[in-house]
């Protein structure tokens, strides 16, 4: 389902002296439908680098990076936002919603977008944020003003609105307390169980061995310096 | 015969403004720009009215003058006495006798006939300034046919009013064409407008626009499917001779406020009396519409 | 897929200074493309030039017309193209008052094009003009007050309201939060961004400010000098910009 073959990237800084600083090299890899993959490395290996360039957030210098059948590497913008739309899905360790808007509606966004209709994406998103313990008076309030743990759940049950087949999952049990790790745990079990390929960053080793199947060190991409 | 020359514009000029006209009239309801003259009136007393008069005025004319339909008033006496003295053409007071009638915001109640020319004196010519200021931009709106800001001003009457409240210059279509100031006439004359066997000119002085009706030319007031037009008037009856179909002024009579409604159009006014008719104002008569 | 615009090497100078040069891109159904840049990048005499304000020196905006399909503006004829400008395209002003009747009543404002297309059913155009200023939540009480009367959110959330009554495919927009107090802003995003999702309409934004492209745009052109010096998806220029002068201004925005 996911498929890295020769990945590079540098960052060029063109303000600060053109420095190019090579952040990580020649990644192959595979993800299938149903696994669930571990990112590891020491902090600053570029785990979530990678993990943005799976996702089109960061540009790609070269190598491949297909997804189903698009490789995210050469893709049109449009091919990349129809990917995030159907496909990708990436929970991030921040929530970035416009001001004003209902956590009922950043919630059922994703799946609005998908054209499903206004009460079947409100339906699922109160199922969610149910399960995930965000009190109901909370709804109708933005996001933009809760906790980091409430932010963080909320995030995840945005992420989880729709059934992507590949999921990216950067720290989704960072901040949050036992009960609702749990929960976030068999939600990302449920996924699997349906088939969806995932690549995680869990810090939370318990939780790794727990739902990932194998484990990538992102330091082994790393540069040899003056090899 | 005086010192001036025929109808005192000169040849030349004459000869450009009747080819404004003529263009006007095979461009029904397009505004024709031409080169107004200073003339020896000021600017607002039907300067546009008197140079088209003026150029379309042969020594066998017989020729008319109304102001508010009203032959006796300052403004028609003068236009009147002007052309007399500097055309020397024959003057009337009746419609039926007049071969060119000249009007400021009036159309005569008599049919008019294909033997006549109705010349209207016109303040503002652009209907869509109200809403449009730019000359720029409603040029290219009448080129290009964009006439839903006309709507909007009928709109506006509406919801404010509940109803179309504009009476008078009440905007027109030519022939599915062109959109049309009629000048200020009552929107009780608009109906008239239509179908007219008399050609109608009309001419802008301080704008320097003349524009035209052929006869037999279709002329619609705009609407809404929900608000039609509808030709209003006072609804009484004239208190001089009693007829219930001319459009009446209301005419303040004494101190204490009393008020008459009479016939706008004196020479019709007068003819009806003339023929026996008698209007509530005279005390014991009957009503004879 | 046809795209919806197809803008190819449009160029306009002014006499030896450039406007903007040679650019190209396309846009699909249901896209909303930003433009960033700073002052006299020659973002808006693009947009100007895209909407047919002013006539391009070169190039050609081929736009997917309802009926004969793809069209250069461009070259068609001045009737045909002010058609689409009151019916497909809409136009929203920096100013309000550039994109508004300042003397006529909020139902006229959002009325006349309407009218415009035809419509001359008093009751029915009224009837839309106030579904209409519910949906850009302007209360329908006001439909008989000027606009001069509104505040300055108020009378943008008007100019939205008038210019998408007809259902229109694309939109232009400069600076469409310009000049408005933060929490306004806020508010016609929202706004702008639930419009844009459910009437499926595509959109050019013109702004210098990076948060609005981030929330709305899903692709990101950034110009510099008349040119465009980069392009992509929205998040990747602003999270990974490749260009120096992309770096520079991505990096110059005050964090909070």
């Amino acid at each position: 389902m996911i498929d890295l073959k020769d990945v590079s990237k540098t960052f060029t800084l063109h303000n600060q002296g053109s420095a190019v600083i090579e952040v990580i090299s020649n990644v192959s890899f595979s993800v299938a439908a149903g696994e669930c993959v571990a990112l590891t490395g020491a902090s600053g290996a570029g785990k979530s680098t990678l993990m943005r360039m799976i996702y089109g957030n960061y540009l790609t210098q070269s190598g491949a990076i297909r997804i189903g059948d698009l490789d995210v590497v050469t893709a049109q913008p449009r091919d990349i936002i129809a990917l995030r739309r159907e496909v990708l899905g990436y929970v991030s360790q921040f929530l970035r919603v416009v001001p004003r808007v209902p956590t009922l509606e950043v919630v059922a966004d994703p799946l609005r977008a998908l054209g499903v209709p206004a009460e079947d994406a409100h339906r699922r998103a109160m199922d969610l944020l149910t399960l995930l313990n965000i009190p109901e008076h909370l709804w109708t309030l933005s996001p933009t003003t809760f906790s980091g743990g409430e932010q963080q759940r909320v995030n995840i049950a945005r992420g989880f609105a729709h059934s992507y087949p590949a999921l990216l999952l950067d720290e989704p049990t960072a901040s949050l307390d036992a009960a609702n790790r749990d929960i976030v745990l068999q939600l990302i079990e449920t996924a699997k169980a349906r088939g969806a390929a995932i690549i995680g960053i869990f810090h939370d080793e318990a939780a790794r061995a727990r739902i990932c199947d194998r484990e990538i060190d992102v330091s082994l991409f790393a540069p040899k310096v003056a090899a | 015969m005086s010192e001036y020359n025929f109808a005192y514009l000169d040849e030349q000029t004459k000869r450009m403004i009747r080819r404004a006209i003529l263009k006007g009239l095979a461009i029904p309801g397009y505004q024709v720009p031409f080169a107004s003259r200073e003339m020896p009136m000021p600017y607002g007393w039907g300067t546009g009215g008197v140079q088209v008069s003026a150029a379309i005025l042969t020594p066998d004319d017989r020729f008319k003058v109304i102001d508010q339909g009203a032959d006796d008033t300052t403004n028609a006496v003068s236009i009147r006495s002007f052309f007399e003295r500097t055309a020397n053409v024959a003057t009337t007071t009746a419609t039926e006798d007049a071969s060119v009638i000249q009007t400021r915001h009036r159309i005569p109640e008599d049919t008019l006939t294909e033997d006549q020319v109705l010349v209207y004196q016109v303040p503002i010519p652009e209907p869509l300034r109200f809403l449009e200021p730019r000359e720029s931009e409603t040029r290219k709106m009448h080129s290009l046919e964009e006439y839903g800001l006309m709507h909007v001003k009928l709109y506006e009457d509406i919801s404010r009013h509940g109803h179309i409240a504009t009476s008078y210059a009440y905007p027109v279509k030519v022939e599915g064409r062109y959109v049309m100031d009629p000048s200020p006439i009552p929107k009780f004359d608009n109906p008239k407008l239509d179908d007219m066997a008399a050609i109608q000119l009309f001419g802008a002085g301080r704008e320097q626009r003349i524009y035209a009706l052929p006869p037999y030319t279709q002329v619609v007031s705009l609407d809404f499917d929900d608000h039609p037009f509808e030709a209003s008037k006072a609804d009484q009856i004239c208190g001089l001779c009693g007829a219930a179909d001319s459009y009446l002024d209301e005419v303040i009579v004494d101190d204490a406020g009393g008020r008459m409604f009479c016939c706008s159009d004196t020479d019709y006014c007068s003819r009806r009396r003339a023929a026996g008719h008698q209007g509530p104002a005279f005390p014991g008569s009957e009503v004879a519409a | 897929m046809t795209p919806l615009l197809s803008v190819q090497e449009i160029s306009k100078s002014y006499g030896t200074h450039i406007g903007c040069a040679d650019v190209s891109f396309d846009l699909y159904p249901g896209e909303v493309m930003g433009i960033v840049g700073e002052s006299g990048s020659g973002k808006s005499t693009l947009l100007n030039c895209l909407a047919g304000h002013i006539a391009p020196d070169f190039g050609r905006v081929v736009f997917d017309t309802r009926i004969d399909g793809p069209k250069d503006t461009v070259t068609m004829s001045e009737p045909e193209r002010r058609m689409l400008g009151r019916t497909d395209w809409a136009f929203v002003h920096q100013h309000a008052r550039d994109g508004l009747r300042m003397g006529v009543s909020a139902g006229g404002n959002v009325g006349e094009r309407l009218m415009a297309v035809g419509e001359r059913h008093y009751g029915d155009i009224r009837h839309k003009a106030a579904d209409w200023l519910d949906r850009v939540e302007i209360d329908t009480d006001r439909i008989d007050d000027r606009p001069t009367t509104f505040s300055g959110g108020m009378q943008q959330r008007l100019q939205i309201a008038r210019n998408l009554v007809t259902g229109p495919r694309l939109v232009f927009m400069d600076e469409p939060t310009g000049g408005l107090d933060v929490s306004v802003q806020a508010r016609l995003l929202d706004l702008l961004r639930g419009l844009v999702r459910d009437m499926g309409l595509s959109a050019i934004i013109v702004t210098h400010d990076l948060a609005v492209v981030r929330l709305l745009a899903d692709r990101l052109m950034v110009m510099k000098s008349g040119h465009v010096v980069e392009a992509g998806l929205t998040d990747q220029v602003l999270d990974d910009p490749q260009h120096a002068y992309s770096q520079l201004l991505v990096s110059s925005v005050l964090q909070v």
